[in-house]
């Protein structure tokens, strides 16, 4: 464990927090569109997808998901996607069972790693997809993550 | 102390001499039970999932551990005769014994008891005395699971891995004595003597590995790398208070990146010939494993209590791993000689010995330690609650009857219509006509967090608890399964299709003949719950079991209650 590290990222973490308060960083500066609202109150995978403005997509293995397979906690689920695709445009994450499908959605600017890391809250086992339009066109890939009451045995 | 082989045999045949428990078949081949040639040029031993149990005992493998999907009717997923046939070991032998639950009680009686750290001692001296270039790997599960394991939270065990000669571990159960108890035995303890390795663990905040993740060793000149996998699922299979700021998982991709790493080497330095994986994950999420992740030569097993007498050869994109699996409780010790050749293995030999207590004199410094660390709990450990008439068990995918007895004493002490126990797969069995002293109490119940509790369920609950746990032993995939079995039901039966989608297994759930309502609660008892929130005030199971048994007396043999099983025929996993 790196504690020096540790220390110099709180600081850091801090200041950016505290700009922010000043005012020296709107909050909304950093987001590139407007809230996408319907697309946030889809109920399934095609809706979320038609939403975004795509008609369907194809599985792609150029999308790497990073996720557990069983959730520590269905709270909080730890979810990193890459897109190795030329020309990423942008990148969703969409849980099928939860209530609203669209968990999180990014605009990913030219020249910038489409690599994004975030947490997202499930209700409870199910497919999860990583949805990326790269060149206009829409791919995807897909990783079961479950949430158990856990329990053990050995 | 260490034996040569002459004196080995000549212990073993005053042993003999003396009649110390040696039955009438017993003698003739005996002295050759432990010969094994010498082979290759380097030698790992294994042990796994002892679960603290320092002296010698009787446990009885299961005669139902289904497989499903690709899992079916494959090794680890035979039993019984099937698993002896598969095998090709004789019924009735001393093997037949050690790895089935054939005719426990009456085999158990002739061959007696297994195990035992002073037994284990004297092998692993014996074999070491051979083999010049060997390490001593223990795959974890080390310090729970007994009285005096719990009472010095594990440190009668960390003493007995020192003087065993462990020189690398892993870890399950032992974090369930929280982050704090396992970084001050790693800092203080096994500073400088055994490493603990994981590269399976990292800090939630930043992703720092919280373990060294593998060691490079060099054996006669032969540079090998051990990896450490601790269990994946700790946070889940147990209270995650325990280790509340580590995150697990199976991290294959990073697996992959330090079996490349430790093969490429560093600069100048050249690289691991032989790569080795000291897994706690289980069987088949080893199995999967090793198809996926390739530069692994063989993954040494745990966690799923696998007896399994020949490693499986499991083949993937670049060559293959051996995959193996060294059962439980201090029952076995796996020899692995490898021949190593040109840079790799050109041949190997796999054995795992049954530690026959009979066979094996006790290791004079071992036993005085185990005697050290008991003597202050002794007229605790030795109070007799009850005597069975049967045999009590635990292991298997649906119920014990060890299991059945704790169910019984959670009706009835805490009036409730069903009881749960957890499907836990350690716990030594009883012979009929056997005691049941507080210390076998303690070897079923022995965690850090034994509260009994009464919840007011619905029968709509009540299912998908059922249906979760079923899942988490009979997902198709491998890499979603958490290593126990089935949680044990009191009071309600219930019919199981293994083979079924997740949410659909269970089925037909009654109360005394009368359907499970949806909708209608039910008053259930339980011990050991993980979820966090839950009321931590319960009496400790412990107490309950115990003042059941006194009340007791006399165990006699009670109904088995196990769910009706649908399309598993032919499945040899069932007998």
């Amino acid at each position: 464990m790196d504690a020096r590290r540790r220390e110099v990222l709180k600081t850091g973490g801090g200041v950016l927090a505290l700009a922010a308060a000043a005012g020296i960083i709107r909050p909304g500066e950093a987001l590139a569109q407007e809230w996408n609202k319907a697309a946030f109150e889809t109920k399934s995978v095609a809706e979320t997808v038609k939403a975004l403005g795509g008609s369907g997509s194809t599985p792609s293995s150029a999308i790497e998901i990073t996720a557990p397979d069983i959730a520590e906690n269905g709270a909080v689920v730890p979810i990193a996607v890459e897109s190795k695709l030329p020309r990423t445009q942008a990148l969703a994450i969409l849980i099928e069972k939860n209530p609203n499908t669209l968990s999180a959605d990014f605009e990913i600017p030219a020249g910038t790693d489409p690599f994004v890391s975030t947490r997202v809250k499930m209700g409870e086992t199910s497919n999860v997809y990583a949805l990326v339009i790269a060149d206009g066109k829409y791919f995807h890939a897909v990783k079961e993550i479950k949430v158990t009451i856990g329990g053990c045995g050995g | 102390m260490t034996l040569s082989r002459r004196e080995f045999l000549q212990a073993l045949a005053a042993a003999a001499a003396a009649g110390i428990q040696l039955d009438g078949r017993a003698q003739a081949g005996d002295e050759a039970f432990y010969d094994l040639p010498r082979f290759g040029n380097i030698s790992l031993l294994h042990f796994t999932d002892c679960h603290a149990q320092l002296l010698p005992l009787h446990f009885r493998e299961p005669s139902v551990n289904l497989g499903v999907g690709e899992g079916a009717n494959r090794p680890p997923h035979l039993v019984g005769e099937a698993l002896l046939k598969h095998f090709g070991i004789s019924p009735g032998t001393r093997e037949a014994h050690a790895f089935s639950h054939l005719d426990f009680a009456q085999a158990a009686r002739k061959y007696g008891r297994l195990g035992g750290f002073a037994h284990l001692a004297t092998l692993v001296k014996n074999l070491r005395a051979g083999r010049a270039a060997s390490l001593l790997l223990d795959g974890g599960d080390t310090w729970q699971g007994s009285a005096t394991s719990l009472w010095t939270r594990g440190q009668d065990m960390i003493e007995a891995q020192k003087l065993l000669g462990v020189d690398i571990m892993t870890g399950h159960w032992e974090f369930t004595y929280g982050a704090a108890r396992v970084k001050e035995v790693l800092e203080k303890d096994f500073a400088g003597r055994i490493e603990f390795l994981a590269q399976n663990v990292e800090t939630s905040d930043f992703g720092d590995p919280v373990f060294k993740p593998y060691t490079l060793r060099s054996l006669g000149g032969v540079p090998v790398a051990v990896i450490g996998q601790a269990f994946p699922y700790t946070p889940i299979a147990h209270p995650r208070r325990f280790v509340p700021d580590w995150k697990f998982g199976i991290e294959e991709r990073r697996l992959q990146r330090i079996a490349n790493e430790v093969r490429a080497g560093n600069g100048g330095k050249g690289g691991a010939q032989i790569v080795v994986l000291l897994s706690h994950n289980g069987m088949d999420v080893d199995l999967k494993l090793a198809s996926r992740v390739t530069g692994i030569d063989v993954i040494l097993g745990g966690h799923t209590h696998d007896g399994v007498p020949v490693p499986v050869a499991v083949s993937n994109a670049k060559g293959g791993t051996l995959v193996t699996n060294a059962g439980s409780h201090g029952k076995f010790l796996a020899v692995l000689d490898l021949d190593v050749k040109g840079g790799r293995i050109s041949d190997y030999r796999y054995r795992l010995l049954p530690v026959f207590a009979n066979l094996l004199r006790a290791d004079r410094d071992m036993a005085k330690l185990i005697e050290a660390k008991r003597a202050p709990y002794r007229e605790k450990l030795a109070e007799r609650l009850a005597v069975s008439e049967t045999l009590l068990y635990r292991r298997g995918n649906f119920n014990g009857t060890m299991d059945q007895l704790i169910l019984d004493a959670l009706r009835e002490v805490k009036g409730a219509e069903i009881a749960f126990s957890p499907g836990f797969r350690w716990g030594s069995t009883i012979l009929p006509g056997e005691a049941i002293t507080y210390e076998q109490v303690m070897n079923q119940t022995a965690i850090t967090y034994p509260h009994t509790s009464v919840s007011e369920l619905s029968g709509a609950a009540i299912k998908t608890i059922l249906e979760d746990v079923c899942d988490n032993l009979f997902n198709p995939d491998p890499y979603y399964q958490q290593g126990g079995d089935m949680v044990r039901v009191g009071g309600m039966s219930y019919s199981c299709d293994p083979n079924a989608k997740p949410g659909r297994r269970i089925a037909d759930m009654r109360l005394a003949g009368r359907p499970i309502e949806a909708g209608k609660t039910y008053k259930v008892a339980s011990w050991a719950p993980v979820a966090e929130g839950v009321r931590e005030d319960g009496e400790p199971v412990w107490d309950l079991f115990a003042r059941y048994l006194r009340d007791t007396k006399i165990v006699r043999q009670r109904e088995l209650n196990v769910p009706r099983l649908i399309d598993v025929k032919g499945n040899r996993g069932l007998t």
